[in-house]
């Protein structure tokens, strides 16, 4: 009997369990769950054939073109650093650590109003290198470079976040050992590391992509707004909203 | 200390010069161009009528949606963590939802949803509570986009509570609420202000959901960010880049404080040690 009375003394009672497991859902519901939905009903809104018409339409089909294109070209960038930066935090000790963990986070805290405006304020033709860029005829704001860059800058920390946690939690010791066996530095990376931090690696690049491609605000002030050229999805979805 | 681990110099090498060339070199740019403010300038644009009404929309929007974040967010991560219910793994994935969904899209949705004909809105708008187009409607935008981060901050730590812990407190005679308030909730609680200073830092800079429901009136629903890009909108680019500096200012200071937090609570728990050792000396 005393199993039984152990656990009552260990849980919360019944009507409890229900009105916490009730109130969670109830919220999700009305602030995740109905927009979900919401979004599904208004995109299917006219049926499925009006759906796919207004996917076909020419400025559309351009913006999602250049969404995925400014996505996959970020990818490489914030695989090679992410995991750069994560193996230097995890496996190794040294001062300034806390620092550059800081520093890696920026990007999340910053508003990307302002990231946008930075490099506005930079590239931009009154900009610090505003003068150098147009003598020598290259555009970077309100043109392709300006978009990949402030996507680059938004999406640093996923990766790193997402990686340092498990590499810290997973030690050095298979690591180690590959080593003391004789492995090269990117054998050891290739047959050790990098098995064990597929998931996380992966879990960490989709939440960039997401964000790469979700991204509004700082696009948004880099763009230009030039149809058909420098418009992403997001930013074609407020114009059509309009 | 030898290293036996190669590649230091190298990963470390490549971060801090990405590091820099993408974010600190830029981030000093807009430092650079402020300074050439003088300080009366910056501190006319930066407490102009327009400006402080908008910190106060910002910030107090904010801190209300993280709140709401705070409160519900533990009930969720407890409930996803402790309590088995059918459907379990899809709610657990569908709390990333807010990461995933582009912010327009957002915006434009909830928008929708709460206006007067929409889903939620045509039975608030009865009872006279008008959402969209109104601060309130701000509050709801700012809670959807933040309300990851609590969650996501908590889930780990209450997983990791040892339920010895617990059956101790019980042994000992404490009621349920007492084990809750006194044991369990000094544990998680560096992490809920964690996961509430996280989503209050994204609140406060959040742009791309908020201005498609909040109806942009000037002094009474305009944000920070809004207010930056209609300045530079009309090429009032000092105006801007001296909000920019205040926006930024604010969210190093945030940073810092989510980390002083979580270093905070990794000492605390060390020291706790120390300190009971120290009493039963």
């Amino acid at each position: 009997m005393s199993v039984p009375n152990l656990r009552r003394a260990n849980a919360e009672p019944r009507w409890l369990r229900w009105l916490l497991t009730g109130t969670g859902l109830a919220f999700l519901f009305f602030f995740l769950a109905l927009p979900l939905a919401a979004v599904f009903s208004e995109a299917l809104n006219g049926g499925w054939s009006a759906y796919l018409l207004a996917l076909k339409d020419h400025e559309t089909l351009y913006a999602i073109g250049l969404t995925l294109f400014i996505a996959l070209f970020v990818l490489p960038f914030n695989i090679a650093f992410g995991v750069a930066a994560a193996w230097a935090i995890a496996k190794f000790d040294f001062r300034g650590k806390s620092l550059l963990i800081t520093l890696i986070d920026l990007p999340f805290a910053v508003s990307p109003v302002v990231v946008g405006m930075v490099f506005l304020l930079i590239f931009g033709a009154q900009g610090l290198f505003g003068s150098w860029l147009s003598a020598h005829d290259i555009k970077v704001v309100f043109a392709l470079p300006g978009m990949i860059i402030v996507t680059l800058f938004i999406t640093f920390p996923f990766v790193a976040r997402e990686l340092i946690p498990l590499m810290q939690a997973q030690g050095r010791d298979e690591e180690e050992a590959a080593i003391s066996l004789g492995a090269t530095g990117w054998q050891m990376f290739f047959r050790v590391t990098l098995p064990n931090i597929k998931w996380g690696l992966l879990y960490g690049v989709i939440l960039a992509n997401a964000r790469a491609m979700g991204e509004f605000g700082a696009v948004s002030v880099v763009s230009g707004h030039i149809r058909g050229e420098t418009n992403t999805l997001p930013l074609h979805v407020e114009i059509l909203y309009n | 200390m030898k290293r036996v681990l190669p590649g230091f110099g190298l990963s470390l090498g490549c971060t801090l010069i990405y590091l820099s060339l993408l974010i600190l070199l830029p981030l000093s740019g807009l430092a650079f161009k402020t300074s050439s403010l003088s300080l009366t300038q910056f501190w006319d644009i930066a407490s102009g009528e327009r400006a402080l009404a908008a910190y106060r929309v910002t910030f107090g929007v904010s801190l209300l949606a993280a709140s709401i974040n705070a409160v519900f967010g533990l009930i969720v991560a407890w409930v996803l963590v402790r309590y088995p219910f059918p459907g379990k793994r899809l709610v657990d994935s569908l709390v990333d939802l807010p990461f995933a969904l582009p912010t327009s899209v957002a915006g434009i949705t909830l928008a929708t949803l709460y206006a007067g004909n929409g889903w939620i809105g045509r039975y608030l708008d009865p009872l006279g509570i008008k959402v969209a187009f109104t601060p309130l409607g701000i509050v709801v935008a700012l809670t959807f986009i933040s309300l990851p981060f609590v969650v996501r901050t908590l889930q780990p730590v209450i997983e990791d509570i040892e339920p010895e812990i617990e059956e101790a407190a019980a042994t000992l005679g404490a009621s349920r609420l007492q084990t809750f308030t006194r044991v369990l909730l000094p544990g998680i609680f560096p992490a809920l202000l964690t996961g509430f200073t996280l989503a209050f830092s994204r609140a406060i800079g959040e742009y791309g959901s908020v201005i498609f429901i909040a109806g942009n009136m000037p002094l009474i629903s305009e944000i920070t960010p809004l207010l930056i890009i209609s300045k530079l909108e009309q090429y009032d680019v000092v105006g801007a880049t001296a909000l920019a500096c205040v926006m930024l200012a604010i969210s190093f200071v945030l940073l810092l404080g989510v980390n002083a937090l979580q270093w905070w609570a990794a000492s605390r728990g060390q020291g706790g040690h120390h300190g009971r050792q120290r009493v039963s000396l």
